[in-house]
């Protein structure tokens, strides 16, 4: 178990370096259900940023339909922004095989062309399965593959790492 | 094994959608809430979703219809299905191999959804007992019997304005005999738990013992609009004049057309609904048809949204090996 | 030949014969009871001990489907079915094809049932002409062929004055007509118009449609005199009319399909196709006044309506199939399960399958009276079995899965025996 806020402000601190860095005045945080929009919305906070926040579900979009089917928490993406032309930071709370962030990536390309897309992720695990890789780390984690880290919240956000199966 | 049963598997999950009657809360509230999030892909730039990616859906329709065919291909090919369309003749003069020799032959085309229109009650269900067990089957109407994602596209609208389902009044006006769309929604306004639904016919478009699918009996609407909460029109066939069951349109819609002084018997902020395609001066007035309480058009596009649910959890459920959790 | 029935409890109705005691059969006819006649020397011996010896069944509506009909049954199939079951007369209704308005067909009926000998086929003639409801069949030549009763063949006759004229001319003759209480028009549905039908969108027929023809029929009969019998009753209104007019002494009888005393519209769940018969299937009330109605007499007899199917005219949804099970197999197992619910005692049960059936007919027959044909079942009523695959060429029935009682173990026709079980 471990707080989480401060691995947030990490984040907060190196996206506002490399935002500066890449000259992007304007950017839109996007996060993905439910964990990356908890952390979003802190760094939106942090980085006083005006744009609203995008949601994004990614249950239509996953490569394992054929194994799983429907995803039971399916609820609606919203995106109160025109992507086309924008600088998007895509936020996740935990980055694994890679396969979530490549189904966030098509679905926001079904709404329209952004300009560019930052990948921020609160934990990096290992096990990349897909050639992705996040542009901001909160803290990275060598997990063996039977153990799980979480992120618990909305209000206290807190990482939870457990024994699988 | 109970018919309405049939369509789930031993853990109760949706395999084909067949009726409403049988399914649960859970199944109703399921495919509403996924239908809430497929909504908004017809206001995007890429109106498509991958989730049906390879897979091929077939429309078999017996009964021939535009509307709704179209509706269940565009829901297929915006999840990126493949769609195919039979349209085959059921007139005797025109009957050519039986109904099973047909599946078989479509079966042989490697598919992984039928969805079927059939003139006859029991067809879709006859259909989901003979084909494959990997095949889902949709009902996209059969009979008098049952039109279930017509049902779930209603009960969707209504969410959408009203979403306290307990206290609702609910009125379904005209030909209920010959209504499947009627029994459907029946069906799961009762699983929703709504306050109180009524049937507004005469005596002839009435089914015996209706009352005994969980509906009050009202045959004038003077009495039977009071109050309620939404208005579903359904629609007149000009084969129920030839049948004796009616005189005349002019002499329904005298006293069961949709005016705008009959609206007024309702609460203000009615929904006025109807299946479609509505015939005007029939069952209801251009004024209330195009007027400010009418969701006529919501529900046309609510179709799809629904249905693109439906088909994803129902051929979800078939990939799915059982066993495996979510 | 001479055989000896021995030791079984014999049942014969038409004498109010029940008790344990030997037949003795002879020259193909009931030579004596309880004690050989002069001269009998047994060459076989059926030991009948623990079971049940009564006339064979007489089946008062079973169409073997010949001529017309052979990718369904044959007369061959179904005589060898019916003897199997203890059936040794059917009377078959004359809507074959070509239709049994001419001597021709009552000949070839006769012929074909005679060749395979497992039964004796009686045919009921047309009361009009091709079954069309128009012209009159040519009824009097039809019974010098042998017909034994004209019959509308579940074709009701739809114009009243044609109706009356034939029930007229078939007076004439001393001719019983066999009559379907169904009115066309208000018939067109497909299964009984109630709760069960509107859950499931299927056409309905009102019990109107059979109760207010046979209150015309009846009056019809009261001013001609005419003996008509009415097939397959379904609603409790049908059988209190029937009683009635029973009771006033007019001349009618009618008789149920034994599926009717186990079937309801509830039978109807899943549109199985098996269940779709004409009458409908109808309530539990109905179901339960058909029952009263056999025991008490009202009905005079029991039959298996029986229609056998090939697979394809069964496998459709339930609006395109065609009606009608295949009941030669289950008739007397299904008329056993009333005995054992209680409806109505063995003796009883039997006469309606037997001398009752005889009675409507006008023929001596159905009983085991000295001198009488010598056609026995044998039947040991205690034998439960499963109905899987019927011996019928039809397998369309819902009662395949049932657990039944009653086996046959042996059936005689005019003293030969037909049938006997193995093991």
């Amino acid at each position: 178990m471990r707080d989480a806020e401060p691995l947030i402000e990490a984040m907060a601190d190196q996206l506002r370096e490399l935002l500066a860095a890449r000259d992007i005045a304007e950017p839109v945080l996007v996060g993905i259900y439910t964990g990356g929009v908890w952390i979003a919305e802190r760094l939106r906070q942090s980085l006083g940023i005006t744009a609203p926040l995008g949601h994004l579900d990614v249950s239509f979009y996953r490569d394992d339909f054929s194994r799983i089917g429907v995803h039971r928490q399916v609820r609606p993406s919203e995106l109160p922004f025109d992507v086309e032309g924008r600088h998007l930071v895509l936020v996740d709370d935990v980055l694994n095989t890679g396969r979530t962030v490549r189904a966030a990536l098509n679905g926001l390309f079904d709404y329209g062309r952004p300009a560019s897309v930052l990948l921020a992720v609160l934990v990096d695990r290992g096990g990349r399965e897909l050639p992705i890789e996040a542009h901001v780390v909160g803290a990275r984690l060598n997990l063996p593959v039977d153990q799980q880290v979480q992120l618990t919240g909305p209000e206290l956000l807190r990482l939870v790492i457990q024994q699988t199966g | 094994m109970s018919a309405t049963h049939f369509q789930l598997d031993r853990r109760g999950r949706l395999l084909h959608f067949l009726t409403i009657e049988g399914l649960t809360r859970d199944h109703l509230i399921d495919i509403l809430d996924t239908a809430e999030s497929l909504h908004g892909v017809a206001e995007r730039r890429v109106k498509k979703l991958p989730t049906l990616h390879g897979k091929t859906v077939v429309n078999l329709f017996f009964e021939a219809s535009t509307r709704t065919r179209t509706t269940f291909e565009l829901a297929a090919k915006r999840l990126s299905a493949d769609v195919l369309t039979l349209n085959i003749a059921t007139s005797s003069a025109v009957k050519g191999e039986s109904l099973l020799d047909t599946l078989r032959n479509i079966e042989a085309m490697q598919c992984d959804m039928f969805v079927v229109r059939h003139e006859q009650s029991g067809a879709a269900e006859f259909i989901a007992r003979h084909v494959k067990p990997h095949i889902a089957v949709l009902n996209a109407g059969d009979g008098r019997h049952a039109h279930p994602t017509q049902a779930m596209l209603d009960v969707f609208t209504i969410r959408r304005h009203k979403p306290d389902f307990a206290n609702l009044q609910v009125a379904i006006v005209g030909d209920i005999l010959h209504s499947r769309v009627a029994r459907s929604l029946i069906h799961a306004l009762n699983i929703l738990g709504a306050g109180e639904i009524r049937v507004i016919a005469p005596r002839t478009l009435l089914p015996v013992q209706v009352e005994n699918l969980g509906v009050r009996v009202f045959h004038r609407p003077r009495d039977g609009l009071r109050d309620v909460d939404v208005i579903v029109m359904l629609r007149l066939q000009k084969e129920r004049m030839e049948g004796a069951l009616l005189p005349s349109e002019q002499e329904f819609f005298h006293c069961y057309g949709l005016t705008e002084e009959r609206l007024a018997l309702a609460k203000p902020d009615v929904l006025v609904m109807h299946p479609g395609p509505i015939n005007r001066g029939v069952e209801i007035d251009s004024r209330v048809a195009d007027g400010p309480r009418s969701v006529i058009l919501e529900q046309v596009t609510n179709g799809i949204a629904v249905r693109m649910a439906v088909m994803s959890i129902t051929l979800g459920n078939h990939a799915r090996p059982a066993g495996e959790t979510a | 030949m001479h055989i000896l029935i021995q030791g079984g409890r014999v049942i014969d109705p038409a004498h109010q014969f029940d008790a344990v005691t030997d037949l003795y059969v002879a020259v193909g006819r009931i030579a004596g009871l309880g004690q050989p006649p002069a001269g009998f020397k047994a060459e076989q011996v059926i030991d009948a001990r623990g079971r049940v010896v009564c006339p064979g069944l007489i089946d008062l509506c079973a169409r073997p489907r010949e001529p017309g009909l052979e990718h369904k049954a044959t007369i061959a199939s179904e005589t060898r079915a019916a003897a199997a079951s203890g059936i040794t007369t059917l009377i078959c209704p004359p809507d074959t094809d070509p239709v049994i308005d001419e001597p021709a067909v009552v000949e070839l009926i006769r012929r074909r049932a005679e060749a395979a000998g497992y039964a004796r086929v009686l045919a009921l003639g047309a009361l009009t002409h091709r079954l069309r409801g128009e012209r009159l069949a040519e009824m009097a030549a039809l019974q010098e062929a042998g017909c034994v009763g004209v019959s509308d063949g579940g074709r009701p006759v739809a114009n009243a004055r044609v109706l009356r004229r034939a029930l007229e001319y078939a007076a004439t003759f001393g001719l019983t007509v066999f009559l379907t209480p169904l009115d066309p028009e208000l018939s067109s549905g497909l299964a009984h118009e109630g709760p069960v039908a509107t859950r499931l969108g299927l056409s309905g027929i009102p019990a109107a449609a059979e109760t207010g023809v046979i209150a015309r029929d009846l009056e019809l009969i009261r001013d001609i005199g005419v003996r008509v019998h009415f097939g397959r009753l379904s609603c409790a209104r049908s059988v209190e009319l029937v009683a009635r007019a029973r009771a006033e002494g007019l001349p009618v009888t009618a008789d149920v399909a034994v599926h009717h005393l186990h079937l309801t519209e509830n039978d109807l769940v899943g549109f199985d196709s098996r269940c779709h018969v004409r009458p409908p299937l109808r309530g539990l009330r109905d179901r339960d006044a058909l029952r009263s109605g056999l025991a008490s007499g009202a009905l005079i007899a029991l039959c298996s309506d029986h229609q056998p199917h090939e697979p394809d005219a069964k496998q459709a949804p339930f609006g395109d199939t065609e009606s009608g099970i295949s009941g030669l197999d289950t008739l007397l197992a299904l008329s056993l399960r009333l005995v054992r619910d209680g409806d109505l005692p063995l003796p009883a049960l039997i006469e309606r399958l037997t001398a009752g059936p005889a009675r409507v007919l006008g023929l001596d027959h159905g009983h085991l009276g000295i001198g009488a044909p010598a056609d026995v079942c044998v039947f040991d009523p205690d034998a439960d079995w499963l109905a899987t695959t019927l011996r019928s060429r039809g397998q369309n029935s819902p009662f395949i899965g049932w657990e039944l009682p009653g086996r046959v173990t042996h059936t005689l026709l005019e003293g030969q025996i037909v049938h006997a079980a193995c093991g």
